[in-house]
């Protein structure tokens, strides 16, 4: 596929790397020393110059594209640059907005704009802070098939029930898959006689209820849900969290340090209880009482006081901790120094974008430990191979590190079974090692 | 700094009020016809008026309003009204014992009869009810003198200014200054892009009222339940229910008429304290503006918590000795119905009574009392501080104690989830101040002239005085109770009572502005 990128700020070009592999990729971007730099650091095109000029396009051959991404960093020259590509061209378009209002307007008006696709990536990263912080122990956390099919990569911690255990003997719900497990940099493929280890990665995979329960079941501090919630950072992705929060019931409290926002802040959100004060003043989270919070999420502007705001955080004894990663190869780090969870919103954005460079059916793609594994959902339609195929015959031609987690037929979860048979219109959730992607991805 | 109000054009708009006002005089006239009263006495008025307002208007021909000519326009626009509307008070009452009639006997009856009629006549355009007549009676004064009384509380309820503005088309530029500055409540609610046809609505709203209630209450009459409600009774009634008013051609206001009666005003006296813009929205099919407007959830909230205590105070006995209305205690019907129809007559301003709740004991007229600090909604004909600033007041309070436990908390004060701000809330906070401190001071005016005068006034009755005029509700307690009068004032007193009716209609701010803008530069 020819894919055509404008702009190359953080989002664009973890895009232009993640896509590099696989496609030809020509980014076009303002900024010379950018262009240059990317021409050397990644396999792609780099061409310099403004995406609104219809002359840059032609330039980057935008006839020849199959698809073009606008992530600029204003929203306005993302869609004049997709309405333009669109007129020109016949190619899918994805544009990135910032503002969510407008990603609202987008999908209320059917596609307006000549944009085929609009991602948010504020409200995506909110939306990724929301899923994982409502579970617990869960590293990552993400939906299929609207909501009815979920999959959760849950940190088995010291002192867990279940670890130590064969997976054999681990009591689990009937719609409740073991997909994958991964341990130290290694991803195991599950069997009965797999033993859980504490400190493993356990992806599982199943109907909404049962992933919760046996989250929380699995949990060692198995707390009842969460209650309490705090947002260091009043950014957009913290207005879109504590947002989300409301709209679910919860009433958190948000940290903001400058004086207009916070009010700004406090007249946007009814629920949250807005704070003017700086996220790292100790003595000011001790006294509002942070440490008894079941979840303190850091959406500061950078990296180093969002690992500083976490830490204190922990250290006055909040439970959990979630903190945005502006920089991929730092969420391991993050991690391991103790933050709960990292979340990248560029991970995040790539795993909408990435779907649709995908051939075939692929509905959703959510990748896993730096796309190690990916769980993909793909629509069965009448000309796939598996259709009218039992789902043991399946399983014996695909290759090792493939599971099938679970299937959605007419909006009912049906759990995989060895006798199930596959029909047109299924959608299915596959566990997929990355190793054997190229193979399995022609397949359904 | 010099005065740099362009006056010629403010006051050639209100020459034009003033000949449209003598135009109203026709209403009477008509009655005095009908009832074969003297004719001359409206005639007269109908022609010093217009007289006054084609001269006025002579003073530019094309007038251009700007901010500070527009708040000009409108305070004098009230005085000059009150000053017009009494000369049929002067006039009708010359020669005859009535208090309101102008004296020729010696100078100082000749000022204080101007003073009591002027007083009349504000307490009418300014939707007070407070009144001095000495005795209230059709024997007393004509039909076509006390329909005019209550007239001029129905032209002054949607607002003079508003009036204008729906049938003037060359006030509509400034409209909206004008509208705001005449609006009773904090800020001004445009319902259509136009001014005038906002202005429009609005009248044709508490038209569409007032006339529904006429009918209901004339239906009463003539299906037999209210023997006493004639047609001239249903319309003049009519006219002062919807304004809030209070003014009743009858010496015992609603007290006069069967239970009935009593009955079908109270919902139009809870109508009046609403919002109109409220109801425009209901006819457009928006139903659900009502129940979710904060204000009108804590209006009619405060109606039924405050109906639903004093009911229980008159059960219990709180009105030993009626003459008039009645009974209560043990009786639960003239319990409700007395604590539903007080409650909804003085919470918001109207005025009405239909008992003499100033004989009632000490318990049930300090809660009274009470209630008449509250005032109608903003947006309705009521006065008082109004339900929607102390809303505000009272979550700005709550705020500020939060605030002191948790400093850093930025908590913005909505109402029904739209967020008020910090300006609107000084404001209002500054208003509902200022009308306490003016509510004290006139109080205590009032209690240091009677001392100088020589008689002798209770501390409730100088505070409810100063309050029933100031808020625009009429009666007092003492001998200023529904039945009585605010006749044994000194002319001092009088005098600063009009001006409280006068600052409490145009809600005290846009008088003061007023003065403040005046010697501004522009």
């Amino acid at each position: 596929m020819r894919i055509l990128i404008v702009g190359a700020g953080e989002v664009g070009s973890s895009i232009a790397a993640n896509l590099a592999k696989n496609h030809d990729v020509v980014v076009i971007e303002t900024d010379e020393a950018v262009v240059e730099d990317l021409n050397f650091s990644l396999d792609v095109l780099a061409v310099q110059g403004d995406g609104t000029d219809l002359e840059v396009l032609e330039e980057a051959d935008v006839r020849r594209a199959d698809m073009v991404i606008a992530a600029t960093d204003s929203d306005e020259t993302n869609i004049v640059i997709s309405g333009t590509a669109k007129t020109t061209a016949d190619v899918f378009t994805i544009a990135r907005v910032k503002r969510r209002r407008l990603l609202t307007t987008w999908e209320q008006s059917q596609g307006a704009f000549g944009v085929d696709f609009m991602v948010c990536t504020d409200l995506i990263s909110a939306e990724a802070i929301f899923r994982t912080s409502e579970v617990p122990n869960a590293h990552d956390v993400d939906t299929f098939a609207n909501g009815l099919i979920r999959m959760v990569e849950l940190n088995i911690e010291v002192g867990s029930p279940i670890a130590g255990q064969r997976v054999a003997d681990v009591d689990i719900a009937e719609t409740l898959t073991f997909a994958g497990i991964f341990r130290d940099d290694e991803l195991i493929v599950v069997t009965g006689d797999t033993t859980i280890e504490a400190g493993d990665k356990l992806v599982v995979i199943g109907s909404q209820e049962a992933v919760q329960d046996f989250a929380a079941e699995t949990a060692v501090e198995s707390p009842n849900g969460i209650d309490d919630v705090v947002i260091i950072g009043g950014s957009e992705v913290g207005y879109q969290t504590a947002r989300l929060f409301e709209a679910n019931g919860y009433h958190p409290r948000l940290i903001e340090q400058d004086r207009y926002r916070a009010r700004e802040l406090s007249e946007l959100l009814t629920d949250t209880t807005v704070m003017e004060s700086d996220g790292t003043d100790t003595e000011f989270l001790k006294r509002e009482n942070v440490g008894d919070a079941d979840v303190v999420i850091v959406c500061l502007e950078s990296n180093e006081k969002n690992l500083l705001a976490s830490l204190l955080a922990r250290k006055i004894g909040a439970k959990r901790t979630l903190a945005i990663v502006e920089t991929a190869e730092y969420a391991d780090l993050f991690e391991e120094i103790g933050v709960n969870i990292a979340i990248d919103p560029r991970l995040e954005t790539a795993e909408e974008i990435v779907r649709f460079t995908r051939e075939g059916h692929t509905e959703k793609v959510v990748m896993l430990q730096h796309d190690r594994a990916e769980v993909l959902e793909v629509e069965i339609d009448d000309t796939s191979w598996v259709a009218g195929r039992e789902l043991v015959d399946v399983v014996d031609e695909l290759p090792d590190g493939v599971v099938i987690g679970a299937i959605s037929r007419d909006g009912e979860l049906l759990g995989p079974r060895g006798a199930t048979v596959f029909e047109p219109g299924d959608h299915v959730v596959v566990f997929v090692d990355a190793t054997v992607l190229d193979e399995i991805i022609h397949r359904f | 700094m010099a005065w740099n109000i362009e006056w010629r054009a403010s006051l050639a708009n209100l020459g034009t009020m003033v000949k449209y006002l003598s135009i109203s005089m026709l209403v009477p006239l008509f009655v005095a016809v009908v009832y074969s009263e003297d004719i001359w006495v409206f005639l007269l008025s109908i022609a010093i008026t217009a007289a006054a307002g084609f001269a006025l208007e002579q003073l530019e021909k094309e007038p251009d309003l700007g901010p500070s000519e527009a708040l000009l326009l409108v305070s004098l626009a009230w005085t000059t009204a009150s000053i017009f509307g009494a000369i049929p008070f002067l006039l009708g009452g010359l020669g005859t014992e009535s208090t309101i009639g102008l004296s020729l006997e010696s100078g100082s009856a000749a000022v204080s009869s101007i003073v009591n009629a002027l007083f009349e006549s504000t307490s009418g355009f300014t939707t007070t009810g407070a009144t001095v007549l000495g005795e209230i009676s059709l024997e007393r004064h004509s039909h076509a003198l006390l329909l005019w009384r209550q007239l001029i509380q129905w032209l002054g309820g949607m607002g003079i200014i508003v009036l204008m503005i729906a049938i003037l088309p060359e006030l509509a530029v400034n409209g909206a200054q004008l509208m705001q500055s005449e609006a009773p409540g904090p800020d001004l609610q445009k319902l259509t892009p136009r001014i005038a046809e906002t202005a429009r609505a609005l009248w044709l709203l508490y038209f569409g009222f007032t006339v529904l209630l006429v009918v209901i209450l004339y239906g009463l009459h003539l299906a037999g339940f209210a023997p006493k409600m004639n047609l001239y009774n249903a319309v003049a009634h009519g006219f002062t229910t919807l304004p809030t008013g209070g003014f009743s051609p009858q010496a015992d206001s609603i007290a006069a008429f069967s239970a009935a009666v009593q009955w079908a005003i109270i919902p139009f006296m809870v109508v009046a304290g609403t919002n109109f813009a409220l109801f425009w929205h209901v006819l457009k099919g928006e139903a659900e503006r009502l129940y979710q407007n904060s204000e009108f959830r804590a209006y009619t909230g405060l109606l039924a918590v405050f109906t639903a205590v004093l009911a229980a105070i008159l059960f219990g006995g709180a009105a030993p000795v009626l003459e008039i209305g009645g009974p209560t205690e043990g009786l639960a019907e003239n319990s409700l119905r007395h604590a539903a129809f007080q409650i909804g007559s003085l919470l918001n301003s109207t005025g009405y009574a239909n008992a003499n709740f100033a004989q009632w004991n000490q318990s049930a007229q300090i809660f009274l009392f009470f209630a008449m600090f509250v005032g109608g909604s903003a947006g309705s004909t009521g006065g008082g501080v109004k339900v929607v600033r102390w809303l505000v007041v009272l979550k700005a309070i709550r705020r500020e104690l939060y605030t002191t436990a948790h400093p850093e908390v930025v908590e913005p004060v909505r109402l029904a989830g739209t967020v008020v701000s910090e300006d609107a809330i000084r404001g209002i906070t500054a208003f509902t101040m200022l009308y306490l401190i003016l509510f004290g001071v006139g109080a205590v005016f009032l209690g240091l002239d009677a001392g100088r005068a020589g008689f002798d006034l209770t501390v409730l009755e100088a505070a409810s005085a100063s309050l029933a005029t100031l808020g625009n509700i009429g009666p007092g307690f003492g001998r200023l109770g529904p039945f009585g009068s605010y006749l044994f004032f000194p002319d001092s007193s009088k005098l600063l009572m009009t001006l409280f009716m006068w600052l409490g209609r145009l809600e005290i701010v846009p008088v003061l502005a007023l003065f403040v803008t005046g010697v501004r530069d522009r």
